[in-house]
C-alpha cells in the first residue's frame, strides 16, 4: 500500500495543475462570452460609451453652437444627419455627447450604493441581532415610498442639478441593496465554515474579508447590475422633469423635455433622445440577465 | 392567524410614524428658506419675521413637527403659499384623478402581463415564450415618458384621433364618465400599464412554468384531466402571490405617475407635485408626498391583510 501511495503522490502535482485551471469565475466568463445577446448587448454598450468619451476627438460638430437657420432641421438634412434641435444644435453630436451624463446618471448612483448598501446590508446580517433589527427596520422607512416619488421628493427638496440626482438615486437604492446583501449574508454566516473559521480564531473583520464577502458579492452584484437600467430610466427622468440636468448640458431625458414642443413640427427628431434610452436601458436589462444566468442564480 | 394579522397591524404604526417624520424632515433638508416663495428679496425685516411667524417657520423643529402632525391627524395640512388654499383640498382632487388613472392603467396592464405570462409560462422554452419575454424585456426597459410621448406624436399629432393633454374638454378637471372625458384616459393609461406589464409577465411566466414541473400536475394529467382544467389548477396556485405582487405594482403606480401625469398634462397628485417643487410650495410638496405615502403604506396593509384569504396555505401556520 506504501508503494502505490508513493507512485501516486509523485505525478500529484502535475495532474494538479492540469485540472486547476477553471475557475468559478472563468466558467461564468466562458458563458457570457458563449451567449451573443449578451455579448451583442455589451459591444452596443460599449460602443455608446466609447463614442461618448471620444467625442471631441471623433466628432467635427460642437454640442453648444446654436444656429437660428438650422432650427428643428428634418433628419438628413445637410451637414445634420440626424437632424438638429430647436435652436439649431447638431442633434448627432447632442445624442453622442448626452450619452456621457445619461450614462453617468445609470452607472454613478448603482456603483455607490453598491458600496454603501453593500456595507450596511453585509454588517447588518454579519452582525445579527439587535444591531440588525435597527438597522432593517429603520431602512424599512424607506420601502414605504415609492421609488420614483423618493427620489422626485428628494431631488425636489434638494433642488435641481445632476450631483443632487445622482444623491436622490443613491438613497432610492441602498435601502434595496442593503436587504438583499443582509439576507445572503444572514445565509452564509450560518454555514458551517464560517464557524469554523470562529473556532479557529479569526477575527470578525478576518472572516468577512476571508469567508463571507466572496460568498455574497455576487448575489449583491447581480441585482445590482439589474438596476443599472432603472436608474437611468429614474435619472433622465428627472432630468425630464427638469429636477436633474441643467440647460444647456446634452442630456437625453432634458433634450427629450426641450424637444417636446417640436413634436408637431419634427417628430423623428423630437423622439431620438428617448430612443437612445430605451436602446440603453434595453442593453442594460439584457446583459443583467445574461450575467445573471452565466452566474447561476436566480432571480 | 389573528396573530399574523395584529402583528403586521401592529407593524404599522411605527412605519407610518417614521413616514410622517421623513415628510416634514424631507422640506428642512432643503436649500434656502422657505419663506422665498412668499416674501421678496428685499422684504423688510418686520415683515419676514411676521410671516415666519405666521407659518409657524419660528419655533423650533420638534415643535413645528408636532404641530404639524397635530393638524394633518385633523386633516388640515396647512395653506399652500402659493395659492392660498388649503392643502388637503387640492390634495384631495388630485388624488381621485391619479387614483382613477392608476386603476385603469394598473388593470390593463395587469390584464396584459398576466396574458403574456400564462402564454410564455404555458408554452416554456418555445417562440411564444421568447416573444413573450422579448415584449416583457422591452416593456421593463422603455422609458415611459418617452412611450407617452410617442403615443402622442403618433395618435395625436399625426392621426389626430385622440386628445394629448388634460382630464377632459376645455381643460376641465372634474372626472365624468362620459366619452368627452374618456377618450382623454386613454393615452396615458396606456403609457402607464406598460411600468407594471413587464414585471408581471415575468412573475407569472416564472410561477407558472415552475408549476407546471411540479408533480400534482402530472397527477391531474394521469388523472385523465383535459389542458383547460390542468391549467385552472395551476392558476388556482399562482394567484396568490401573483396578487401580491399586483398589489405592491399598483402602489408603485400611485407614486410613481408622476412622469406619465406630467406627459399629458394630467391634473392629479403627480402634476401637483410637480407645481409645487417649482414654485417651492412647501407646504403643498409635505402634503402631497404625505398623502401618496400613507396611501401606498395602506395598500401594503391591504394586500398582506387579504394574503391569508385567498391563500388557505398561509391560513395554517
Amino acid at each position: 500500500m506504501s508503494v502505490t501511495g508513493l507512485a501516486t503522490s509523485s505525478p500529484a502535482p502535475l495532474a494538479a495543475s492540469a485540472v486547476r485551471s477553471h475557475g468559478y469565475w472563468s466558467g461564468v466568463g466562458r458563458r457570457i462570452l458563449r451567449d451573443p445577446v449578451t455579448v451583442g448587448c455589451g459591444a452596443i454598450l460599449l460602443l455608446i460609451a466609447a463614442a461618448a468619451v471620444l467625442a471631441p476627438w471623433i466628432l467635427p460638430a460642437d454640442p453648444y453652437r446654436t444656429s437660428m437657420l438650422h432650427r428643428l432641421a428634418p433628419l438628413g438634412s445637410a451637414g445634420h444627419l440626424l437632424g438638429a434641435d430647436e435652436l439649431g444644435r447638431d442633434m448627432v453630436a447632442r445624442l453622442v455627447y448626452g450619452g456621457r451624463l445619461s450614462l453617468m446618471l445609470g452607472t454613478l448612483p448603482v456603483a455607490l450604493a453598491f458600496v454603501i448598501g453593500g456595507a450596511i446590508g453585509v454588517l447588518a446580517g454579519f452582525a445579527g441581532g439587535w444591531l440588525n433589527m435597527v438597522i432593517m427596520r429603520s431602512l424599512d422607512v424607506f420601502y414605504a415610498f415609492p421609488s420614483v416619488l423618493l427620489a422626485v421628493a428628494i431631488s425636489g427638496a434638494l433642488g435641481s442639478g445632476m450631483s443632487n440626482s445622482i444623491i436622490a438615486l443613491t438613497v432610492v437604492f441602498v435601502p434595496q441593496i442593503s436587504r438583499v446583501a443582509e439576507s445572503v449574508t444572514t445565509q452564509v454566516r450560518g454555514l458551517d465554515y464560517v464557524e469554523a473559521a470562529r473556532m479557529s480564531g479569526a477575527s470578525a473583520f478576518t472572516i468577512i474579508r476571508a469567508h463571507v464577502l466572496g460568498n455574497v458579492m455576487g448575489p449583491i452584484f447581480v441585482y445590482a447590475t439589474g438596476l443599472v437600467s432603472v436608474s437611468m430610466i429614474l435619472g433622465s427622468g428627472l432630468s425630464f422633469l427638469g429636477l436633474g440636468v441643467k440647460p444647456p448640458e446634452p442630456e437625453w431625458g432634458l433634450m427629450l423635455t426641450t424637444l417636446r414642443s417640436a413634436i408637431y413640427v419634427n417628430p423623428l427628431v423630437a423622439a431620438l433622445p428617448g430612443a437612445m434610452i430605451f436602446v440603453t436601458s434595453m442593453c442594460f436589462n439584457l446583459m443583467a440577465d445574461g450575467i445573471r444566468s452565466a452566474m447561476d442564480m436566480k432571480a | 392567524m389573528f396573530g399574523y394579522l395584529l402583528k403586521r397591524l401592529a407593524y404599522t404604526v411605527p412605519v407610518t410614524f417614521a413616514v410622517t417624520v421623513v415628510c416634514f424632515l424631507l422640506v428642512h433638508i432643503a436649500p434656502g428658506d422657505p419663506l422665498n416663495a412668499v416674501a421678496p428679496a428685499d422684504a423688510p425685516a418686520e415683515v419676514v419675521e411676521a410671516l415666519k411667524a405666521a407659518y409657524g417657520f419660528d419655533r423650533p423643529l420638534p415643535v413645528q413637527y408636532a404641530k404639524w402632525l397635530g393638524r394633518a391627524v385633523n386633516g388640515d395640512l396647512g395653506r399652500s403659499v402659493a395659492s392660498g388654499r388649503p392643502v388637503s383640498g387640492e390634495v384631495l382632487s388630485a388624488v381621485g384623478n391619479t387614483l382613477l388613472l392608476a386603476v385603469v392603467g394598473g388593470a390593463a396592464g395587469f390584464l396584459g402581463g398576466t396574458l403574456l405570462g400564462c402564454l410564455a409560462g404555458y408554452f416554456h422554452k418555445t417562440r411564444i415564450d421568447r416573444l413573450a419575454s422579448a415584449l416583457s424585456v422591452a416593456g421593463v426597459s422603455v422609458p415611459h415618458y418617452w412611450l407617452g410621448l410617442l403615443l402622442t406624436i403618433i395618435f395625436s399629432a399625426q392621426l389626430n384621433w385622440l386628445p394629448a393633454m388634460g382630464a377632459g374638454p376645455g381643460g376641465s378637471r372634474d372626472w365624468a364618465w362620459d366619452l368627452a372625458h374618456t377618450r382623454h384616459l386613454v393615452l396615458p393609461a396606456i403609457t402607464l400599464s406598460v411600468i407594471p406589464m413587464g414585471i408581471i409577465t415575468r412573475t407569472i411566466r416564472a410561477l407558472v412554468a415552475e408549476l407546471l414541473s411540479q408533480e400534482f400536475v402530472h397527477a391531474l394529467r394521469a388523472k385523465g384531466l383535459r389542458h383547460g382544467q390542468v391549467f385552472a389548477h395551476v392558476v388556482k396556485n399562482a394567484a396568490p402571490t401573483a396578487l401580491a405582487v399586483m398589489g405592491l405594482q399598483l402602489g408603485y403606480l400611485i407614486g410613481g405617475s408622476i412622469l406619465v401625469e406630467t406627459v399629458f398634462a394630467w391634473p392629479g397628485t403627480g402634476f401637483l407635485l410637480n407645481t409645487a417643487i417649482f414654485q417651492r410650495d412647501l407646504p403643498l410638496l409635505q402634503g402631497t408626498i404625505l398623502v401618496l405615502c400613507l396611501v401606498f403604506v395602506a395598500l401594503n396593509l391591504l394586500v398582506d391583510l387579504i394574503q391569508p384569504i385567498i391563500d388557505p396555505r398561509m391560513r395554517r401556520n
